[in-house]
C-alpha cells in the first residue's frame, strides 16, 4: 500500500488555480521531497494533505484513507510541520509536549510520549523553561520533536530547517532520518537541495501547479547530465 | 516627498482603516439616535402632563386646585369617581390621578394640612421613564403654591407650617399591573437601580471581556503560528470551538464576579436605598426566575463567544483582533445605555425591535422584567438569544471546517496575491 495516494489534485482559490492536477505516490516508509520555485503550490499540496485545506478536484488517500471522507482519521496517523509554526508562548517546553501528546495518548502512555519529545528536542533544562525564552532554534528542534514523538505513520514536513544554523540543521535531519528508518514515511518540502539530496529516496519537482519531474536523485540527476539536485532544479525551472 | 511625509503617510495608512472607522461611524449613528431620544424627552418635559382629578372636596381650596392643574396639565377626567377616574387617565396615557378628599378645603383653613391621594400610573422603570412624573411633581407644587398665597391673602393669623405646606400626599404607583401603596414613581425607580445600573453594566463587562478573550485567542493563535498545528491535531473542530467557548466564559464569569463584588459594594456605598426590601412590594425574585436570569446570562454569554469566534477568523494578528473587538463592544453599550433609560415597554417600536434584536439586551432586562412577571418576554429572550448562539457556533464550525481559518476571504485579486506569497 502506499503511504500517500495524489490523484489529479486541483486545488483553487477562487478564480486563482494553485496546483493544477498532480499525481503522486509516496511510498510507505520512504522520505519523498516536494521541491519547487517560490508559489509553485509545494505548500499548498503539502497542507492539502496535512487536511487544513479543502481538495477542489482530484483525490488524495493517506494509507487507504480518503481526505474528503476521512480527514479525522488522517489526522490521527499524521503530524505536519508548518514552515513558520510556532509554540504557545506561555507554556513551558514540557507543557507544550504534554499539551500535543495528550490528544494522542493518556496516562502513562502520554507521558512516554512527552519523554520522547524530550529526548529529541534535546533542550536539557531548558526544557522547563518558557517557549517564550526559547531562541529561534531551539524552538524549531521542540516543534519538530512535537512532531516526530508521537512516532506518526506519515510525517510532513515544510521547510524542516529553514532558519537554522548548520549544527542545528545537522541534528535535526539526522533525527528525522532515525525516524524514517523506523518506519515513519516522511513528505518534505525545502529550498535546501543539498538537504533534499541528502535525505530523500524520491524527488518529485513542482513548478507552476505541475509536476514537471518525478525521481530518485540520482535518476533526477543522470537525466539532465547534472551533478546535484540543485543544477536539475535550476535546468528544469529556467527550461 | 520628505521623510516625515513618508513616515506619516505610512502611519495613516496604518491607522485608518475601515475596521477603525466603522466602528466609529455606528457610534456615532448610536450618539446621534441616543440625542434624538433625549429631544423626545425634552419634548415629554415641555408638554403638559395628562392628569385626571377626583374632586370629592368641591370647596374653595380644591377649586384652586382645579385651577392650577387645569391650566397647566391635560385634564383626562375631572369627576368624583376614582376608578372611573384611573379608567380614563389610563387609557388617555396619563401620568397620575390626584384625588382631593371630600374635607379637604375644610382641613386646610380650619388650620391643617389638606391630604390628598396620587395615584400614578408609571408606563417604566427607566431612568427618563420617571421625567412625566417630575412634571406632575412640579405641577402638585405649583398646586401647593397657590393655596399657600390664598391662605396668605385670606387668613393672616394660620399656622405658618401649614401656609408654607398646606398640602400633604399619599401616593400609589401602579405599574404593569402591580398596585403599591406609599410607593412614589421616584422611590420606585431608585428601588430598581440595582438592577438598573449593576445589572447591565455587569453584562457588559462580561461580553466585553470575554469577548475579548476568545477574539484575542483567535488573533495569537494565527500571530503566534499554532493554528496550523491545532488544526491538524486528531481533535474535532468542533472541540476546537467549544474549547475555546467554556474556556473564555468561565473566565469572563470569574471576571464578572469579581467586577460584580466591587461595583455592587460601590452601588451600595452611594445608594440610600440599599435598605429598601424590594419582597415587601412584591418585587423580589424566586427560584425560577433567578434559574431563568441565570440561563439568559448564559445564552448570551455564548451568543457573544460564538459571534466573537466569527469574528476572531478575521483576526489576522493580536493587533487585528483588538480592533475587532469594537464591534462587540458597540453591541454591549448600546443596550447597557438604553435599559439604564428607558424600560423596554416604553420605547419606540425600532428602538425595542433593536433592542431584541441584538443578543446582550435579553439578560440586562431580564432581572427587572420578571420582577413585573413579564415572563413572554424574557422566554422569547432566551429562545432567540440561544437559536443566535446555535447558529454562530455552526457557522463558526462551518469556518473551522473551510480555508477561510488559514486563508482570509476566497474573494479577490488582493488575496490570490496573497496566497501566491504564501504558498
Amino acid at each position: 500500500m502506499s503511504a500517500i495516494e495524489v490523484r489529479d489534485l486541483v486545488k483553487d482559490y477562487g478564480s486563482f488555480r494553485a496546483v493544477k492536477g498532480i499525481s503522486f505516490d509516496v511510498r510507505e516508509g520512504e522520505v519523498f521531497g516536494l521541491i519547487g520555485p517560490n508559489g509553485a503550490g509545494k505548500t499548498t499540496t503539502l497542507r492539502i494533505i496535512a487536511t487544513l485545506l479543502r481538495i477542489s478536484s482530484g483525490s488524495v488517500q493517506v494509507f487507504g484513507k480518503d481526505l474528503r471522507r476521512e480527514p479525522h482519521e488522517v489526522r490521527k496517523i499524521l503530524s505536519y510541520l508548518p514552515e513558520d509554526a510556532g509554540a504557545y508562548k506561555n507554556l513551558t517546553g514540557r507543557e507544550y509536549l504534554q499539551f500535543i501528546a495528550d490528544f494522542f495518548a493518556s496516562g502513562r502512555a502520554a507521558d512516554e510520549i512527552v519523554r520522547k519529545g524530550i529526548e529529541i528536542a534535546s533542550l536539557s533544562d531548558r526544557i522547563d523553561d518558557k517557549v517564550d525564552t526559547y531562541s529561534k532554534g531551539m524552538t524549531r528542534r521542540l516543534l519538530v520533536s512535537r512532531a516526530l514523538m508521537t512516532e506518526p505513520k506519515l510525517t510532513i514536513l515544510d521547510e524542516l530547517t529553514s532558519g537554522l544554523d548548520v549544527i542545528n540543521a545537522q541534528e535535526i535531519r539526522k533525527t528525522v532520518n532515525a525516524i524514517s528508518e523506523k518506519g515513519t514515511t516522511v513528505l518534505l518540502s525545502s529550498h535546501n537541495m543539498l538537504e533534499v539530496e541528502l535525505m530523500c529516496d524520491r524527488i518529485a519537482l513542482i513548478n507552476d501547479g505541475r509536476i514537471v519531474e518525478l525521481g530518485t536523485p540520482a535518476e533526477l540527476k543522470g537525466k539532465h547530465s547534472a551533478s546535484n539536485i540543485e543544477e536539475v532544479f535550476t535546468k528544469v525551472v529556467m527550461a | 516627498m520628505s521623510s516625515l511625509t513618508n513616515i506619516v503617510k505610512k502611519e495613516f495608512r496604518e491607522m485608518l482603516t475601515k475596521s477603525t472607522i466603522i466602528p466609529v461611524i455606528l457610534m456615532a449613528v448610536m450618539f446621534g439616535y441616543l440625542g434624538s431620544m433625549m429631544g423626545d424627552v425634552e419634548q415629554e418635559v415641555s408638554a403638559a402632563p395628562v392628569v385626571g382629578l377626583v374632586d370629592l372636596d368641591d370647596g374653595v381650596i380644591s377649586d384652586i386646585a382645579f385651577k392650577v392643574l387645569n391650566a397647566s396639565s391635560d385634564m383626562a377626567y375631572n369627576g368624583t369617581d376614582v376608578d372611573a377616574g384611573l379608567e380614563e387617565v389610563k387609557e388617555a396615557g396619563g401620568v397620575a390621578l390626584i384625588v382631593l378628599p371630600a374635607n379637604f378645603s375644610s382641613d386646610i383653613l380650619n388650620g391643617s394640612r389638606g391630604y390628598i391621594e396620587v395615584y400614578w400610573m408609571m408606563a417604566g422603570a427607566g431612568m427618563l421613564d420617571a421625567i412625566s412624573s417630575s412634571s406632575v411633581n412640579t405641577l402638585l407644587g405649583s398646586m401647593s403654591y397657590s393655596i399657600s398665597a390664598y391662605l396668605v391673602n385670606e387668613s393672616g393669623e394660620a399656622d405658618p407650617a401649614v401656609v408654607l405646606f398646606p398640602v400633604e400626599r399619599s401616593d400609589t404607583t401602579i405599574f404593569q399591573g402591580k398596585v403599591m401603596e406609599d410607593v412614589s414613581p421616584e422611590f420606585l425607580i431608585t428601588m430598581l437601580s440595582a438592577q438598573s445600573f449593576t445589572v447591565p453594566f455587569i453584562i457588559m463587562m462580561i461580553i466585553i471581556m470575554a469577548g475579548g478573550m476568545v477574539i484575542s485567542s483567535m488573533g495569537l493563535e494565527k500571530e503566534n503560528k499554532t493554528l496550523e498545528t491545532l488544526l491538524t491535531l486528531p481533535v474535532s473542530r468542533g472541540s476546537i470551538v467549544s474549547g475555546k467557548l467554556v474556556a473564555s466564559a468561565l473566565v469572563g464569569l470569574v471576571m464578572a464576579g469579581i467586577y460584580m463584588v466591587g461595583f455592587n459594594y460601590y452601588m451600595t456605598s452611594i445608594e440610600t436605598s440599599a435598605e429598601i426590601d424590594l419582597a415587601k412590594y412584591g418585587l423580589d425574585l424566586g427560584p425560577v426566575d433567578f434559574v431563568l436570569v441565570g440561563v439568559s446570562v448564559f445564552v448570551s454569554l455564548l451568543a457573544a463567544l460564538s459571534m466573537c469566534m466569527v469574528l476572531g477568523t478575521y483576526a489576522k494578528n493580536y493587533k487585528s483582533a483588538q480592533t475587532l473587538t469594537m464591534p462587540i463592544t458597540l453591541l454591549a453599550i448600546i443596550p447597557m445605555f438604553i435599559t439604564m433609560f428607558k424600560d423596554f415597554g416604553t420605547l419606540p417600536l425600532a428602538l425595542q425591535a433593536v433592542l431584541f434584536v441584538i443578543p446582550f439586551s435579553h439578560p440586562m432586562m431580564a432581572m427587572r422584567e420578571l420582577m413585573f412577571g413579564n415572563y413572554a418576554l424574557v422566554l422569547a429572550g432566551i429562545a432567540y438569544v440561544a437559536a443566535f448562539a446555535v447558529v454562530m457556533i455552526a457557522i463558526t464550525v462551518w469556518i473551522f471546517k473551510t480555508d477561510r481559518l488559514l486563508t482570509g476571504s476566497m474573494k479577490g485579486k488582493g488575496l490570490a496575491g496573497l496566497l501566491l506569497k504564501r504558498r
